[in-house]
């Protein structure tokens, strides 16, 4: 009936979601600038953009997070006002945040039907929503076990249950922010038959990415946003990669890493039968045996919580292991007091750690004290036995964040106040600057613009190619691929396998990082 | 994303705080049926119009310094500390213990052994809290709450049944020997040819307490220890990355968060009282925990919420002595500073802020 009148009164065009003249400030801030924006029934649209070019802001805006200045929204062809998100749940808007919204003691069932209970009492709305969720399952590969608690599940069918909550509440148009950052290929390949499922049932998707490879696979359209405008709309297939790098940026960019073969000389890390047993009991770390020679990159491959996070965290002091460890055939403790990120930075181990907002860096202090964070106690830095020398730590600071190109070059910022490719870079430039032998690089370029990522892979490579080692932990296979010299894959605890990066591919590092070895190896 | 300058977050928005809870203040007077204006013009005559009323304001205020960087310093740890007030009244033991135990000739070397005195025992009584919390987690802000009852309890069998003189009927020390005596603002500013009351109470001690703001300022941002309290303080996480040791933070902040506390005894016990009563403390424990929420944890902030609070007192006492006002009112009233300026900070900052924000897209 109702779909019936809508084709009736728009039959110019299916046009499902029009935006028209969306502007959003924040104080002096202009999020979004006049942002027009037409996406037609069934598709699949993908919003390309950096960090901070406005693309959260809009789908918060689409969703009843933030209210415009000023626009319209229309929903096919009729305009809305989406007040919260409530009033978006009734146009037909479901969202799939990067960050999954679920009760993690909760069942599937359960945080399906919260907050669409039909009365008091659950059954009635549970036993509805367990026929429902068949039928979707069926319908788009949606298969989940609805009596599963959340917590023993794993992201991949976390994001699949968010999905049946859009769907359930008979979402027509689908958001997804940022999807895959959490999955592997495999689980990345089946959200996308998925969402193909979707788009022939008619379904409007939105899909937000900074991956132009996600972008040209899976969208047939796409908008690129810069400086919170919309800088383009164009079919996904008159247009190639390197373009829409160029528009997001705004210069030509390098998308592949520019690098000579490496030249490895003496063994700097060499891991010995390392096994990491955490607080509740569980092994994260399985006998892991590795080195890293001098003038080259080491990359682990992984799917992100197999271990690696912990392999960074014994190497930089903060969690202890049983095993053997040398840095420059010198033994570094496992355990006890000895094991701390001070004596770590006193055997030249400089650490950027993945999680820069909780490790890496303070984010109420000033950029200059992060410079010194973990080398508060380095000689220059004291101004006699009881002062620090502030001023010392400013000047250098500065200098090192001119050096990485921080931006705004301003020592007195408070950290949170950067973007996070300007944070990333201002533990680079603490770790890097001082010439370590040893770096650890969790996740270099997580949540980095595209321009950020070309300069910091550069400054990786000019250091392995000043001949200190490097061990590169990345849940991208592009980065792990383009960066190292030899690839370890790590599942579960364990060393899957090394693999050379000039002779195996995604495909084979995919099954690796699934568990699934090969008879050759 | 702009924030307000320093000197709004600083000096204005607490002001404004004050304000409202005077505005407040002034409505429950005007219920009682006295004149709010009146009653203003008599808290500031009674407490800054005339050097009788400085001599109890400074007094007051040198308590609220103490016990505000006391909590101050633990603050920038994360550390919650409750307990000022019995590390206060156990500081008192540290100082009569020092000025009963030995014969002092001057009361210069009796003062520098009464505050060592005074910190040590204000420090240890912090430190079991601190060590139930580094080691095994116990919650500080129970753990110090506790320990304000235990110390009470200690000190009252101590006064009643060890410390009392012999044929006295009070439980209290007996008095300070006269070496010990603290020289009153009268005595110092006579030096200078400064006529100062000789009826208040204030004393040297006010100019430890000075000296203590600045070296609680060189500590919290200009040294090593300082550092590595703030950064625990705002990342536990990022602090261990950084190789700093939680435990000894805790222990170390707490230690000079109890010794701060302790350290007021020398005000209240040695320069007034001159010998150890119950109750020494009179509360000033829990006020330096609105001082140093109101003085944002910065010895600056707390020195001038310390005077405001001073004035309060001496002004609260002024009105329950000359009007129908009840004393009780001046806790109505401190109660509305700390509201306002603590717990409801965020009604004045809000408004400040996108009145800033206005005035700067304006501008530009």
């Amino acid at each position: 009936m109702e779909k019936q009148s809508t084709e009736r009164r728009h039959s110019y065009a299916a046009s499902s979601i029009e935006l028209i003249d969306i502007s959003k400030s924040f104080g002096p801030v202009e999020a979004n600038k006049n942002i027009s924006m037409k996406v037609t029934e069934g598709t699949i649209h993908g919003i390309i953009g950096e960090n901070g070019a406005g693309k959260s802001t809009l789908m918060s805006i689409l969703y009843g997070f933030y209210k415009a200045d000023k626009g319209k929204i229309l929903i096919n062809g009729e305009s809305v006002n989406i007040t919260d998100s409530n009033a978006a749940i009734a146009a037909g808007i479901g969202m799939v945040f990067q960050h999954f919204k679920l009760v993690e003691n909760f069942t599937v069932l359960e945080n399906v039907v919260l907050g669409v209970e039909d009365g008091p009492f659950l059954s009635s709305s549970i036993q509805k929503a367990r026929v429902n969720l068949k039928a979707l399952a069926n319908e788009y590969e949606l298969n989940v076990d609805p009596d599963a608690t959340i917590d023993s599940l794993g992201v991949g069918i976390r994001q699949r249950v968010e999905i049946l909550k859009a769907l359930y509440r008979k979402a027509k148009i689908l958001i997804l922010d940022e999807p895959t950052g959490v999955l592997t290929p495999a689980e990345a390949d089946h959200l996308f038959r998925i969402l193909k499922n979707l788009k022939e049932e008619g379904k409007t998707i939105i899909f937000i990415t900074h991956k132009l490879r996600e972008i040209m696979e899976i969208t047939d359209t796409v908008s690129v946003m810069r400086q919170g405008e919309m800088t383009a709309t164009v079919r996904t297939k008159d247009t190639n990669p390197s373009e829409l790098a160029e528009l997001m940026v705004g210069r030509k960019v390098l998308l592949r890493v520019d690098k000579k073969p490496s030249n490895p000389g003496k063994k700097v890390l060499n891991i010995q039968s390392l096994n990491v047993v955490d607080h509740d009991g569980i092994q994260r770390l399985r006998n892991i045996n590795l080195s890293v020679n001098a003038g080259e990159i080491l990359g682990i491959a992984g799917v992100a919580g197999n271990g690696q996070s912990e392999l960074l965290e014994v190497l930089g002091g903060i969690t202890e292991a049983n095993g053997s460890i040398t840095v420059n055939g010198q033994e570094i403790p496992l355990d006890g007091k000895h094991a701390n990120g001070q004596s770590r930075r006193q055997n030249n181990i400089a650490h950027v750690p993945e999680d820069r907002q909780h490790l890496g860096l303070i984010m109420e202090f000033k950029a200059w004290e992060n410079i010194a964070l973990g080398y508060h106690n380095n000689k220059n830095y004291q101004y006699n036995n009881f002062l620090m020398d502030n001023e010392r730590i400013k000047q250098d600071a500065f200098s090192k964040m001119n050096q990485f190109d921080v931006r705004p070059n301003n020592t007195n910022l408070v950290t949170k106040g950067f973007s996070g490719g300007n944070q990333q870079k201002l533990v680079l430039s603490r770790e890097i600057e001082r010439n370590p032998d040893l770096l650890l690089v969790g996740q270099p370029t997580r949540g980095v613009d595209i321009g950020a990522i070309e300069f910091i892979h550069q400054q990786l490579i000019r250091l392995r190619d000043s001949g200190k080692a490097i061990l590169l932990v990345s849940v991208e296979l592009d980065e792990i691929l383009s960066l190292s010299d030899r690839i370890m894959v790590m599942f579960d605890g364990k060393i899957m396998g090394e693999r050379d990066p000039l002779v195996t591919n995604e495909k084979e590092l995919g099954l690796l990082m699934a568990g699934i070895s090969e008879a050759n190896d | 994303m702009e924030t307000l300058p320093k000197w709004i977050d600083m000096i204005v928005i607490p002001l404004l705080g004050v304000l409202i809870s005077l505005l407040v203040s002034a409505v429950i007077i005007l219920l009682i049926g006295e004149n709010p204006i009146d009653a203003l013009n008599l808290m500031i005559t009674g407490a800054l119009g005339s050097t009788y009323g400085w001599g109890y304001t400074l007094y007051y205020a040198t308590n609220f310094i103490f016990t505000g960087l006391a909590v101050s310093v633990a603050f920038h740890a994360r550390m919650f500390n409750i307990g000022g007030e019995g590390q206060a009244a156990i500081g008192g033991l540290g100082v009569a213990v020092v000025c009963l135990s030995f014969g002092w000739s001057h009361w210069v070397p009796a003062l520098l052994a009464a505050s060592v005195g005074a910190a040590v025992f204000g420090a240890l009584w912090a430190a079991i809290p601190a060590y139930l919390q580094a080691k095994h987690g116990s919650h500080i802000v129970i753990t110090t709450i506790m320990f304000n009852f235990i110390g009470a309890s200690i000190l009252n069998y101590l006064l009643v049944n060890v410390m009392r003189p012999e044929g006295s009927m009070d439980p209290a020390t007996a008095k300070f020997p006269e070496s010990t005596h603290l020289p009153t603002l009268h005595d110092i500013l006579d030096l200078f040819g400064i006529a100062f009351s000789k009826a208040g109470p204030a004393n040297v001690s006010f100019i430890i307490a000075l000296l203590a703001c600045i070296g609680v300022w060189l500590l919290i941002w200009h040294t090593r220890l300082g550092y590595q309290i703030r950064a625990y303080g705002y990342s536990e996480s990022a602090a261990v990355y950084a190789g700093i040791k939680p435990f000894k933070i805790i222990m170390v902040s707490m230690l000079i968060s109890g010794a701060l506390a302790g350290m007021m005894a020398t005000n209240n016990v040695m320069g007034e009282a001159e010998r150890l009563v119950m109750n020494s403390t009179e509360g000033a424990g829990f006020i330096g925990i609105a001082v140093a929420l109101m003085g944002r944890s910065h010895p600056l902030g707390v020195l001038l919420a310390a005077l405001l609070f001073g004035f309060l007192y001496q002004g609260g006492a002024e009105l329950a002595m000359w009007t129908s006002i009840p004393r009780e009112l001046i806790v109505v009233i401190q109660a509305l500073v700390i509201l306002f300026t603590g717990a409801l900070e965020n009604m004045v900052r809000m408004p400040l802020n996108w009145l800033w924000l206005k005035a700067r897209t304006g501008k530009n």
